[in-house]
């Protein structure tokens, strides 16, 4: 199993988001995450690589406990991609710069092997000619992309969106949702929030329905979609489709 | 020419060149720690430890709601009284400028720090950076680019601060030019050309530092 997850349970302060989250996603496995706003899609993923700190339950990546304390985090968060809402690019840094960092500083590789690694997938994400500009002079959507391949130059064992497209014009989200779906499709394990229906039900697996802080639901895109049990699914399938 | 050599605006020259050399290098020497002591508490301030974090606090508090005046006093007569020492007054009021400096920049890096979006600590952090990592590569750059200006608008400070020590007969530029005119009267022309001096250095500052803060903006 590349991620389970056990009861977990996560509060700020004295709120509890989540209340009892459990899950398991398979090896090349693209799980998609939705439900309203306020239901702790992002706290469950940020909690996958410890972004969050987990009040109680077990996360396991590739069977490491997360909540183990002798952990070696920024190990594990190196086998974890990360694509945020707002591209979290670093401003200060070329495109290059911005996707050999981590090979660089993490897995201690040279400048020259890190382009290496960088170059093919600059141009995996359409973005060759890219390569020397600051992420001011990007459109949203290619600083998506850049953020893509910024975790994939960490070669992760598994990637994490949060809500990828969502910050972009939608003219520009088809590109993204390319670059995603040929990852899906050369068998990466992925974990997306996503507002994007389409996608979920094209290249999801599987579907998970959250409200209020637990997985309501889960299914397969055409049954929970096509066919939703829980009325809270039916209801938020309603306001959204 | 006579009549250009001949007058004060020109005979005060050399005394406060003398003492702005002096003004400088106290200005700079205390900005280089009073910027370590700086970035040692800023940092403090940004501590989780509620310790860490209370003892810049109280150094920050007590510098900026004390006056300057007080401070160097403070430094020269009553540190030297409780140590049984005789500070050197140059070496006084190095210590002071970068004291009170200090408490301003920790501030300054604290605010700066502060406003780098939280998602660059998380991008870093999700490639498998370390916390110190993170901050050396991807936070510090960013904040202190943003620290520039207000850097600059510290050493301007700074400088003029060090006339309080004209109180304590350090030599910088208006001890000399009181000097000059204790022993020939002539203060309208002193302070004038004092006035100039401490205006060569700051002016030019000002106008750089307002470039840097728009070239930043964009
Ligand atoms: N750092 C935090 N401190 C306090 N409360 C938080 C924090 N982060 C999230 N929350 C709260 O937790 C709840 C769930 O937030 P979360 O961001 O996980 O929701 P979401 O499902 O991702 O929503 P959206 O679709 O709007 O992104 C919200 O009520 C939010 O206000
Ligand atoms: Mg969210």
């Amino acid at each position: 199993m590349m991620i389970s997850v056990r009861d977990l349970h996560k509060s700020f302060g004295s709120v509890e988001v989540l209340k009892g989250i459990n899950a398991e996603v398979k090896e090349k496995e693209v799980v998609c995450v939705i439900g309203p706003s306020g239901s702790g899609k992002s706290t469950f993923l940020r909690c996958l690589n410890l972004l969050e700190e987990v009040t109680s339950g077990d996360v396991l990546i590739e069977g490491t406990n997360l909540t183990d304390p002798k952990v070696n985090i920024n190990e594990v968060r190196s086998r974890v991609g990360m694509v945020f809402q707002h591209f979290n690019l670093f401003p200060h840094r070329t495109v290059m710069e911005n996707i050999t960092l981590g090979p660089i500083k993490v897995k201690g590789l040279s400048k020259d092997e890190a382009k290496k690694v960088a170059l093919p997938l600059l141009d995996k994400v359409g973005l060759s000619d890219k390569a020397d500009v600051y992420p001011e002079s990007l459109s949203g959507g290619q600083k998506q992309r850049v953020a893509i391949a910024r975790s994939l130059a960490m070669e992760p064992r598994i990637m994490l969106f949060d809500e990828p497209t969502s910050a972009l014009d939608p003219e520009l989200v088809g590109d993204v949702l390319a670059v995603m779906k040929d990852l899906a499709k050369e068998g990466m394990t992925m974990v997306v929030v996503t507002h994007e229906m389409g996608f979920a039900r094209e290249v999801g697996d599987r579907v998970l329905f959250m409200d209020e802080g637990i997985i309501m639901e889960e299914d397969i895109p055409e049954n929970l979609f096509g066919n939703p049990q829980n009325p809270r699914t039916q209801e938020f399938l309603s306001k959204v489709l | 020419m006579d009549f250009i050599t001949q007058s004060h605006y020109y005979r005060v020259m050399p005394m406060l060149l003398e003492g702005l050399v002096w003004t400088l290098l106290i200005t700079g020497i205390g900005l280089i720690f009073g910027f370590i002591l700086g970035a040692i508490f800023g940092f403090a301030r940004l501590s989780k430890s509620k310790i860490i974090y209370g003892i810049a606090t109280v150094y920050v508090e007590v510098v900026r709601g004390t006056p300057i005046l007080a401070q160097i006093l403070f430094i020269y007569f009553g540190l030297s009284d409780l140590l049984g020492v005789n500070i050197d007054k140059i070496t006084a009021s190095i210590i002071a400028i970068a004291i009170n400096a200090g408490a301003y920049i920790a501030e300054i890096v604290r605010g700066a720090v502060y406003s780098i979006d939280k998602g660059q600590e998380e991008a870093g952090r999700s490639i498998g950076l370390t916390r110190n990592q993170t901050m050396r590569y991807i936070i510090w750059p960013q904040a202190f680019r943003r620290m520039i200006p207000p850097l600059g608008n510290q050493f301007v400070i700074s400088l003029k601060d060090t006339s309080l020590f004209s109180v304590i007969a350090v030599g910088e530029l208006l001890y000399m030019g009181q000097q000059y005119y204790g022993a020939t009267f002539a203060a309208f022309e002193a302070l004038t050309m004092v006035c100039i001096m401490y205006l060569v250095i700051t002016v030019p500052t000002a106008v750089y530092l307002r470039r840097v803060e728009r070239r930043l903006d964009v």
